[in-house]
């Protein structure tokens, strides 16, 4: 093999590799028509923590207590045992408001917000792109993201992939799992299945968050920011479709629904009066990273054509390199293979550097 | 036994392997509790960190230390540079060591281990999934190394019609060893595109993360071979390669000037520049990782260096951690969970012994086999050995002789 020969290979295989990488770029992947999601208004959230409460009771989860004389649930973050949690924010109140809020120059509202952070159901989830056994799993009708323990290695991959910090492993158990939001629509629970809602939503008293379609409730988030502020609003109480309602005051709404677009998409959607980063929700751009991820993958390995290509290339040259017995490029004149068995692979090149030295 | 390659006679038991065996042991008995309590008994992870050292050091840098076997492949097998053929052996056996202990940690490091199966039946992969490729490409490139291997261990129990037989399928052996670690070396990297921003900028390099890590592993594993190789040179007073080595220096540099040149050229294409010349922690970082890519740069730009083994080896130390950092810096140091959130993440003292046992795991068992199994080139021990007979200062070769032959 010389030069001319590895350079042909080399081209060759850079050819079909490129080549099969114009596959096509896997773009965000669509939200069914049968999504279903939550609408969150952090506007009407009065941090009552019901939601947290019945979340806990739903999936059998303990109270994360702060001082065993105090014996109530302090969960300060997500966690394996809190699987949906209210943080309150404090607004910029007088003083950032007025000087140095340049960069983000967005209105912020005075005083506290609330938010509800649970798992946002992305519509390109990237926890289920990553998951190498399948156990992360998006319905194709409800698009509920789903864990199954049982598939499950504990690579915790999805955690890392996560841009919201959702799935959670249990560190303290010997044999622990991982815990995230399946929206009430678990094995064993299946509230969504049975037409209940999710527990957060059915109990929240102000209608801050209400379940539905998520086509639905991107309407509804619309029709909100659509009104002045200070109109009156009859709000939803449990669930989009819900008979029942609550009337209050239309806030001054952040620009954007939080969740319509972001890393393509989520089926729970976010309203606010301050910045979604305020409230510490990641600014994430609109094409998804699993689609990236997978584009890059695709690109390497779709069809199994490249690494194919490349370990044809590889056989053969391996085989003729063999084959001449060791004769190495800056030694061997042309034409000088053959003759050789296989399996020397070495003995004349080793005797070679044997005499150099 | 085979002419050109040759166990070395020397004692079994020393001072270096006893303190190994005991590092090993101490990992041994963490690992016990891990198992029996959890990883949370005796790692610092937490929500916001699911990865740490023994992923980061174990399975990432470590595989990438263990890249020596497919470089010399690589260049012996595929670019037919037949003169490095003495190195690879050693390479390999070191390859086989680092792949296998990387495998393990993985599974150690998994969090439901007993299900470890799933990634094997077809109905629950995920093709979309990295991991689900670097998992099963380590899995079957550890079985590549051991077949590789083989022909140590067929010579050494003189199977011959066995080893004529290998050697006939040697070559796909060896074509497969070549292209799995091209796959799940660079698909290291490709880990990192889905974490998006959670990955700083000055490491987050989206489509081009593959490219990075494959050469990372190149410059690495090159490195790693002329590390080994001088180790066994000073530390088992064996003869120099440095004139092999000095090729190998000259590969190395050219892939540090590729990578170095892609590597500023991406963060200027994605305006990340300024990032690196903030102050933050993590600039520094990335400038110490950068400072350590250009070292060996520098050394092996000079023709007068490069054929001086102690440059060689500064310079190969230099680039092994260069491509080390880099891993770190790329999967935890400019790692953060979320902006805003408070979580942190250093190894605890048995999160570090483990790491450190299956390092001395490693090496005690590359010590054990190359004097129990022909690895190293046989010539340099042959003049090694009338060397010995010339300089008394050499301990006592006739106790080392007999302790051998029954080790072997």
């Amino acid at each position: 093999m010389d030069r001319r020969d590895f350079l042909k290979l080399a081209g060759g295989g850079a050819v079909i590799a490129t080549s099969s990488g114009t596959v096509e770029a896997r773009g965000n992947l669509e939200v069914s028509d049968e999504a279903v999601g939550m609408l969150f208004d952090a506007t009407r959230c009065i941090g009552c923590r019901a939601c947290v409460v019945t979340c806990k009771d739903i999936n059998g989860m303990p109270p994360e207590k702060a001082t065993e004389a105090e014996p109530w649930d302090m969960a300060q973050e997500l966690s394996a045992d809190t699987l949906n949690i209210i943080k309150a924010y404090k607004g910029p109140e007088n003083s950032a408001s007025t000087n140095s809020t340049a960069e983000t120059d967005v209105s912020e509202n005075p005083g506290f917000e609330f938010i509800k952070r649970n798992c946002m159901h992305c519509v390109d989830a990237g926890c289920v792109s990553v998951c190498p056994v399948s156990a992360m799993e998006k319905d194709p009708k409800t698009g509920i993201v789903s864990h199954d323990p049982d598939a499950c290695i504990g690579c915790r991959y999805c955690v890392a992939a996560c841009p919201y910090n959702i799935p959670k492993y249990e560190y303290d158990e010997a044999m622990g799992q991982i815990q995230k939001c399946q929206l009430c629509n678990q094995k064993g629970v299946e509230r969504i299945d049975k037409g209940q809602l999710p527990g957060c939503a059915e109990v929240c008293p102000t209608g801050a968050n209400i379940y539905g379609k998520r086509s639905d409730l991107l309407a509804e988030a619309k029709r909100r920011m659509a009104l002045k502020p200070g109109d009156p609003y009859v709000y939803k109480l449990g669930s989009i479709d819900s008979p029942h309602g609550q009337e209050g005051l239309i806030p001054e709404y952040q620009a954007n629904i939080y969740g319509e677009k972001e890393g393509g998409g989520t089926q729970v959607l976010l309203l606010a009066g301050n910045s979604y980063q305020t409230l510490g929700m990641p600014d994430i751009p609109e094409r998804s990273y699993a689609s990236v991820s997978e584009t890059v993958q695709h690109s390497i390995y779709g069809n199994f054509l490249a690494p194919a290509a490349v370990l044809g290339g590889l056989l053969y040259m391996a085989r003729r390199n063999l084959n001449e017995d060791g004769q190495d490029d800056d030694h061997k004149k042309e034409d000088e293979h053959g003759g050789a068995e296989l399996g020397c692979v070495d003995r004349t090149s080793t005797r070679k550097t044997e005499d150099r030295s | 036994m085979s002419g050109h390659h040759q166990p070395l006679n020397r004692k079994l038991i020393t001072l270096p392997t006893l303190v190994l065996a005991i590092l090993s042991f101490i990992a041994l008995l963490i690992l016990a509790k891990r198992f029996a309590l959890g990883l949370g008994s005796v790692t610092n992870l937490n929500d916001g960190y699911p990865w740490g050292i023994w992923v980061v050091y174990d399975v990432v840098v470590g595989t990438g230390f263990a890249c020596g076997g497919y470089a010399l492949a690589l260049v012996v097998y595929i670019a037919n540079k037949g003169k490095y053929h003495p190195l690879v052996r050693p390479a390999l056996l070191a390859s086989l060591f680092g792949y296998t202990l990387g495998g393990i940690s993985a599974f150690i490091d998994m969090g439901r281990y007993w299900n470890f199966y799933n990634m094997f039946l077809p109905e629950q992969m995920n093709l979309n999934s990295v991991m689900l490729e670097v998992g099963l490409c380590v899995t079957a490139y550890c079985i590549v190394l051991f077949i590789e291997f083989m022909p140590a261990l067929l010579e050494h129990y003189q199977l011959e019609k066995a080893k004529a037989r290998l050697d006939k399928v040697l070559f796909i052996i060896i074509a497969i060893g070549v292209l799995l670690p091209t796959m799940h070396q660079s698909s290291l990297g490709s880990l990192l595109i889905a974490m998006g921003f959670k990955v700083d900028v000055l490491w987050q390099s989206s489509y081009l993360m593959p490219l990075f890590a494959i050469l990372t592993a190149m410059t690495m594993g090159f490195s790693i071979v002329i590390f080994e190789a001088s180790f066994v040179t000073v530390g088992l007073k064996r003869d120099s390669e440095a004139h092999l080595l000095r090729g190998l220096g000259r590969i190395i540099q050219v892939l540090l000037g590729v990578v170095l040149i892609l590597r500023f050229g991406d963060l200027l294409y994605r305006g990340a520049l300024p990032a690196v010349f903030n102050g933050s922690f993590k600039s520094f970082m990335f400038l110490i990782e950068t400072a350590l890519f250009v070292v060996p740069l520098v050394i092996l730009s000079s023709g007068k260096h490069r054929n001086r083994g102690s440059m060689l080896l500064i310079a190969a130390v230099s680039m092994l951690f260069a491509g080390a950092l880099y891993r770190f810096n790329a999967f935890l140091i400019g790692w953060t969970p979320n902006a805003g959130s408070s979580y942190v993440y250093f190894p605890s003292a048995e999160e570090l012994l483990v790491s450190i046992g299956i390092v001395a795991m490693e090496i005690l068992g590359y010590l054990l086999i190359v004097k129990w199994l022909p690895i190293l080139p046989a010539h340099a021990e042959v003049k090694k050995q009338t060397a010995i007979k010339t300089d008394p200062s050499v301990n006592k070769p006739p106790a080392e002789q007999a302790s051998v032959e029954v080790g072997s």
